[in-house]
């Protein structure tokens, strides 16, 4: 088991009248596995996502349940500790592509970062190599070109490869992708799926994926969450789910798929 | 918008700054006439080949004296705004990073010496700790820190919150190395005009302090204290005022429109 949440609450207290967030959400994902959660705005989908990779350091934050990633707990970590995992053993890659990486840096500086941070006794020429071959594994033309541009010298679906690369170069076990695909346009989008996949299989690198996109998830992963208004409404294997679907708001969520319609 | 990579405000800013530059270093290393000679037969003398800026009422030549006050304003400048900008790089991006308790506290220090008049505040400093340059460049500079803090923090208020540093933050890296690795130089553009024009403020100010006569003591020439000394020969010896009047221009325009043309590229 790579991944185990159990009955994870979180509530913001950041007004006079507590927000929930999340409610009771449990569930587990094994290692290479891809797993995707989907749900409309203000579900819970990304509040799951920052959780697993501790960004909810708030201190008007409440939070209770557990978190295990590789047998570690991480919802009551320190700060260091959760360190050591950030960038290491999990990755986070953003929906805006255009934001996501800083633009004053240039893309080899990004790409190396955690490299920088996780292996310092990697040496200086080491570590550009690496970064080229990350680069070039997420199939981007010309990496040691690439390596030198700034990010405004790259296309939308390029940076998100770059943020990619830069997510992959420690090997995580679990990358965690926040709606990757949801600024770029069609063709750009099934292209990045696949590079995701094929990650996937090749680095046996878990993915949670993360989109309101059900037709998306359907195709890229085996198993997959429903939520709505931070509960999980569903839960299960892709084609169970889309062939019987159980609950109503599912159902309503896979008639919402605009389908082909001869005219 | 106009086909051309620098502005013409940019490339008048540099040469006019450079031809300064070039004086203030001339000036440590040579000037006409030794600064404090006095030569009682050339009193108040007019502009001639041999003392082109004229003499003052000591009999002193303006031009090897202005050439000296430059250097001597530009070194305070600077300081003040080295010292000004360090700070305030520090407090801004502490307070602007992390919010919260620290952020309050010391915004509202900040408050407190913003409402004081830059000038006051520095005279204050000078008669607690005496005056002289290094005085009057360290209270300027630190009267200079609350408007640096301002915009870096402003800054680092508008960076922090997005997706680049939330991946940082991801990837592990260490709060320091987001806030002056990944954060500072996205301020560097706002930074460096902002120097720019705290540059001109810190002429005009220790020219303003060495007027009173609270900077650079005689027989030491700096270009306020040179107006100050001036202004009684004002209508019989006019030069005398006006040259060190041009030079306080030249620096601070020069200065000015470089600002202007980083602001616009």
């Amino acid at each position: 088991m790579l991944l185990e949440i159990k009955d994870l609450n979180i509530e913001f207290h950041d007004h006079d009248v507590p927000e929930r967030v999340l409610n009771h959400v449990s569930f587990e994902m094994d290692n290479g596995e891809m797993l995707g959660i989907v749900g409309e705005s203000g579900s819970g989908k990304s509040m799951t996502a920052m959780a697993i990779a501790g960004l909810l350091k708030r201190h008007d934050i409440k939070k209770s349940g557990e978190i295990f990633f590789d047998g570690n707990e991480l919802l009551r970590a320190s700060r260091a500790e959760l360190r050591k995992y950030q960038g290491n053993g999990i990755s986070v890659i953003f929906q805006e592509p255009m934001t996501s990486l800083n633009p004053v840096k240039r893309i080899g500086w990004q790409v190396e970062e955690s490299l920088k941070i996780h292996r310092p006794d990697i040496g200086k020429s080491e570590r550009k190599q690496r970064a080229i071959e990350a680069i070039a594994d997420v199939e981007l033309p010309e990496p040691e070109l690439i390596y030198r541009k700034y990010p405004h010298e790259l296309s939308g679906g390029m940076r998100q490869r770059a943020m990619i690369a830069s997510a992959m170069i420690c090997e995580p076990k679990l990358l965690i992708a926040d709606e990757p695909t949801t600024a770029l346009d069609v063709t750009i989008q099934l292209q990045i799926v696949k590079l995701l996949q094929r990650l996937n299989r090749e680095k046996h690198m878990a993915v949670l994926f993360i989109s309101h996109d059900l037709s998306l998830v359907r195709r890229l992963c085996g198993r997959i969450i429903v939520m709505r208004n931070g509960n999980v409404v569903e839960e299960g294997f892709a084609q169970e789910i889309f062939d019987n679907p159980k609950q109503a708001y599912t159902k309503e969520l896979i008639n919402a798929i605009p389908k082909l319609v001869k005219l | 918008m106009r086909n051309q990579k620098y502005s013409f405000n940019l490339i008048a800013g540099v040469a006019i700054t450079s031809v300064m530059l070039f004086l203030v270093i001339l000036s440590f290393f040579y000037t006409p006439y030794e600064i404090t000679v006095m030569d009682s037969a050339s009193k108040l003398a007019s502009p001639t080949f041999k003392h082109i800026m004229g003499c003052d009422n000591f009999g002193r030549d303006i031009f090897s004296r202005v050439l000296k006050g430059t250097g001597n304003t530009f070194a305070i400048a600077a300081m003040t705004v080295a010292i000004g900008a360090c700070g305030g790089v520090i407090i801004g991006s502490f307070t602007g990073y992390f919010g919260g308790l620290l952020d309050e506290i010391l915004m509202r220090i900040n408050d407190v010496v913003f409402a004081f008049p830059n000038i006051l505040l520095a005279l204050v400093f000078v008669s607690l700790f005496g005056t002289g340059k290094y005085n009057v460049a360290a209270a300027l500079g630190i009267a200079f820190i609350p408007s640096f803090a301002r915009i870096v923090r402003g800054e680092f208020i508008k960076c922090r919150g997005m997706d680049y540093v939330k991946s940082a933050q991801l990837a592990g890296v260490g709060n320091m190395r987001i806030i002056f690795a990944h954060i500072l130089p996205n301020a560097f553009n706002v930074l460096m005009s902002s120097i720019m024009i705290g540059f001109n403020n810190a002429v005009l100010a220790e020219a303003g302090m060495s007027y009173l006569g609270i900077g650079v003591q005689p027989p030491d020439a700096s270009l306020g204290s040179m107006l100050s000394e001036s202004q009684t020969y004002l209508l019989s010896a006019p030069w005398y005022a006006a040259f060190p009047g041009l030079m306080t221009i030249l620096l601070v325009l020069g200065f000015s429109l470089m600002a202007d043309g980083l602001k616009r590229t």
